[in-house]
């Protein structure tokens, strides 16, 4: 009961931080302890399989990706100087239908009763063991026999995001930058470091 | 379907991954950053896990944990391409802000 408390509080932290971090790099470096706060909530939960999946795509992968682009953009070393951050009305409004439509289904999703008891599930076991619920060899089950199609779906899923990241960011259409922006570019990093050094 | 596990409430994690998708979401909304943005869609994505995780755990069934698997693709995938999207349009710009990309504004 109290580790759950300490990392609850962890992932609420984290979770502040990364939003109103002011350079996106400190956002990686919250984010990634949120990843970690919540593999470990994973491995309370007996998933096993997904709390080693967070820590290598998520942590390993997605936000090795940010730091990447954030090294290729100027927004790594120049300060961001943006105007307030705004809250639209209209977005806020949804927001806030939004937070009492999910507080109401997540209500009623713990009270309403066992529709689908399955007719074989793994038994319940210490996280670690074999053939318990959430085992990796559990998993494995369900995701190539009984689960197959979700499965396929992630590989067309991850197919499509290849040929669209190729499509986009490849060098299929010759990438001209005008002289003007480049010297822009140029003038105003310069700038920004200049003030930086201050 | 069991109401807590390790002494704690299953609403209590429920209430905690609500209390992440809104911090995400006021993220998204709120900042100009489009990286701090997609971070927080991160966020929104992993809070939408952890309730897949509880419930599967909850009914002992393995779906939950599926499906939180997909989850997961599908952010990678969201990732992979809203930072290519970032690079493309941003790459010359001296800063970055959301509110500069005006072309789909009609």
């Amino acid at each position: 009961m109290i580790p759950f408390w300490i990392i609850a509080a962890v992932l609420v932290i984290s979770a502040l931080w990364t939003v109103t971090a002011r350079k996106p790099i400190y956002s990686v470096v919250s984010l990634l302890l949120n990843f970690a706060a919540l593999a470990t909530t994973y491995l309370i939960l007996h998933a096993e399989f997904l709390a080693v999946m967070q820590i290598i795509v998520y942590s390993g992968a997605i936000l090795m990706l940010f730091v990447f682009v954030i090294a290729l953009l100027n927004s790594g070393i120049a300060p961001i100087v943006l105007g307030r951050d705004r809250v639209p009305v209209a977005p806020a409004a949804a927001a806030a239908l939004a937070a009492i439509a999910f507080v109401a289904t997540a209500i009623a999703a713990v009270h309403a009763p066992a529709i689908v008891p399955l007719a074989t599930h793994s038994p319940l076991g210490a996280v670690g063991r074999a053939n318990v619920f959430g085992s990796i060899g559990d998993f494995g089950q369900a995701l190539f026999l009984s689960r197959l199609l979700p499965f396929e779906i992630t590989a067309l899923i991850l197919m499509v995001a290849v040929v669209g990241v190729v499509l986009l960011a490849g060098d299929l259409t010759p990438y001209v930058p005008t002289r003007r922006r480049a010297e822009q570019a140029r003038r105003a990093l310069r700038e920004a470091i200049l003030r930086e050094g201050k | 379907m069991a109401t807590s596990f390790a002494g704690v409430p299953i609403f209590d994690y429920e209430v905690l991954a609500s209390v992440l998708f809104f911090i995400g979401l006021a993220g998204a909304v709120a900042r100009r950053n489009p990286l701090v943005m997609l971070m927080s869609i991160e966020l929104m994505f992993n809070a939408a896990n952890l309730a897949f995780i509880v419930f599967a755990r909850a009914w002992l069934n393995n779906a939950g944990q599926i499906f939180a698997f997909l989850v997961i693709t599908v952010a990678a995938a969201e990732a992979a391409i809203a930072l290519a999207i970032v690079v493309v349009v941003f790459r010359s710009a001296p800063q970055v802000d959301v509110d500069d990309v005006r072309v789909l504004h009609g």
